[in-house]
């Protein structure tokens, strides 16, 4: 027989046991991404030094080898890889990304200046994703046939709108026709709507046909039954009872929507040509600039990461049944 | 009703209304691809600068591009080209998927335990940023693209391998083959693999559609295949310039791309109910 208090203890115990366990995983598959992003640098056909001595002068041609020496001592090219590994992990540790070719600055101080433009872009679309998401699951589902057919339909729709796309339609309509908005280079609050709305609509659609699925399982449940027989109106029972299942698995979806953020605002930073570190990332990209590439992608990969590491605490928290299992 | 028709049998699959129009879609789609000619009105790439920038009409429905071509036929001479781009990504996708996941489900402790870090890893990834990566390092180009997709798509098909094999492999049938004295290799290839690859399949033909969608978007940013091509990706990376004063020349392909995106997601769908649970 144990007591409850030596019962709670226990599980206090088993509790910080896998939180602690979890943050272990997140840095060794952090480290892990770090691995995989230098080796497919190591994997880059053709010489390094030649590649960065022609973008920075801008042409191309085959360097000789009086040129090429510095800059192999400089960033260390000729060094072993082991060695490039060891050096490469040691400067992560003191919070060095490397230095872009292109802008010759250091990485860290690139993403440190664009860092608001994006995050702030990223949590106005997380917030108008699950506002959308939430009004559409409960004014359509469970609801009669046309009414679920009409909501399951616009989800699948918005979550199958590529942003690319969806962007350019909303800039052609509600800037350039209807002149509500700004077209681009607005960084205020007016500017930030379409860009915002371009990343959530298709985010809110995979959220809202995972909603509507677990809505409708639960609004047959027993529990749903006493509600009404207790006499609650439907919109009680719907926003009181029903929803709260439904929203549970949804917010496990939060690490997968950090990610389709992250891509998504890539491409609507491009689209709204928006400053942020989605814009820095494309133009690093299509001038080959690899340091600044892989700098930002290892940022990227490791906020996914701490995002999915948060959803899963939080979930223990939220779900007691987790610990136990 | 004729009589025909009041004889058939009563258990005729009633297929619902949007899986055919989906159906009908792939169809054109596939059309267009293999026999461009059949589809497009004119030549797509027929330069003609008396009829610059021309808005959607009846002699050209999706209106003409900065040099005159017809957009129409420009989006039906690029299906063939993203069709391709597609089918390549999800194969790559798919064999990559198909050996990590096998080592991960069949290795002991430290192949198995090692090749599942690696797909933990690359899930790590968004698919967008993954592919932004690899065509940084690797230099833009028709099949730096494909593989780019395929290698950021690889590991959502890896865990699925990697579950059917699990649990394929303690499956009765599996024992008995051990046990009649089949070699190891033989119960992989006889008897595993085809029962882990069903599922493969289905995640594999819904999985093109967005292949193509992710490929466009690379191309959108600039980073897909060079300008004179017609693939989809390229038409949308050229219509963005003139996108403020002929909307079409952007709007329209993109419309074609959603469209075929979503009619190959419905029909894979479809082809989960009819196929079984199991992929879910």
């Amino acid at each position: 027989m144990t007591t409850v208090a030596e019962h709670s203890l226990r599980a206090r115990g088993t509790r910080t046991r896998r939180i602690l366990g979890r943050a272990v995983s997140a840095v060794i598959v952090l480290w892990a991404c770090a691995t995989l992003i230098f080796f497919v640098q190591i994997l880059m056909p053709g010489d390094r030094a030649t590649l960065l001595l022609n973008q920075v002068s801008g042409e191309v041609r085959t360097r000789t080898a009086a040129e090429l020496a510095p800059i192999n001592r400089q960033y260390g090219f000729d060094q072993p890889i082991l060695v490039q590994y060891l050096r490469y992990l040691g400067q992560l540790l003191h919070g060095d990304l490397g230095t872009s070719y292109q802008l010759a600055r250091p990485t860290t101080e690139i993403i440190l200046g664009q860092l608001w433009p994006t995050v702030s872009l990223m949590l106005a679309a997380l917030l108008i994703a699950w506002v959308l998401a939430l009004a559409v699951t409960l004014a359509t589902a469970g609801r009669g046939r046309f009414r679920s057919a009409t909501g399951s339909g616009i989800e699948t729709i918005a979550a199958a709108l590529p942003q690319y796309w969806l962007g350019i339609l909303l800039l052609l309509v509600f800037s350039l026709a209807l002149k509500w908005f700004p077209a681009e280079g607005d960084l205020g609050p007016r500017g930030l709507v379409l860009p915002a709305l371009t990343l959530a609509i298709p985010i809110a659609g995979f959220l809202a046909q995972l909603m509507r699925d677990e809505f409708t399982r639960a609004l047959s449940q027993p529990f749903v039954v006493t509600a009404r027989t207790r006499g609650l109106r439907e919109r009680q029972v719907r926003a009181g009872h029903v929803l709260r299942h439904s929203v549970l698995p949804a917010v496990s979806l939060s690490g997968w929507a950090v990610g389709a953020l992250l891509s998504g605002a890539v491409i609507v930073e491009t689209v709204y040509a928006r400053p942020g570190i989605g814009q820095v990332l494309v133009q690093a990209a299509i001038t080959r600039d690899i340091p600044l590439v892989s700098g930002i992608v290892l940022v990227i990969a490791a906020t996914y990461i701490i995002a999915n590491l948060l959803v899963d605490l939080a979930y223990v928290r939220i779900d007691p049944r987790i610990t136990t299992s | 009703m004729t009589a025909a028709a009041n004889t058939l049998p009563a258990r005729t699959i009633r297929i619902p209304a949007p899986t055919v129009l989906a159906a009908v879609v792939v169809v054109l789609f596939v059309i267009a691809a293999i026999f461009p000619s059949l589809l497009a009105p004119y030549d797509a790439f027929h330069v003609d600068l008396g009829e610059t920038l021309r808005p959607p009409s009846f002699a050209h429905p999706f209106g003409t591009d900065q040099s005159g071509r017809d957009v129409l036929s420009r989006v039906v001479s690029g299906a063939g080209a993203s069709l391709l781009i597609g089918l390549g990504a999800t194969a790559v996708a798919a064999a990559l998927a198909v050996v990590l996941g096998v080592a991960a489900g069949l290795g002991g402790r430290l192949l198995g335990g090692g090749v599942n870090r690696l797909i933990e890893t690359l899930f790590a990834f968004p698919v967008l940023v993954l592919a932004l990566l690899l065509i940084t390092v690797f230099g833009p180009g028709v099949s730096t693209l494909v593989i780019a997709v395929g290698v950021a798509n690889a590991p959502g098909y890896a865990r699925i391998v990697r579950g059917q094999v699990l649990s394929v492999r303690r499956s009765e049938y599996v024992e008995a083959a051990h046990a009649t004295g089949h070699s190891p290799a033989r119960v992989l290839l006889r008897h595993i693999l085809p029962n882990a690859l069903r599922p493969l399949v289905v995640a594999g033909s819904l999985g093109i559609g967005q292949a193509i969608v992710w490929a466009s978007g690379l191309a959108f940013l600039g980073l897909g295949v060079a300008p004179p091509s017609a693939e989809w990706g390229a038409l949308l990376n050229d219509g963005r310039t003139y996108v403020t004063v002929a909307w079409w020349v952007e709007v329209l392909p993109g419309a074609v791309i959603v469209l075929v995106a979503l009619a190959l997601t419905a029909l894979g769908r479809a082809m989960q109910r009819r196929f079984g649970k199991e992929s879910g």
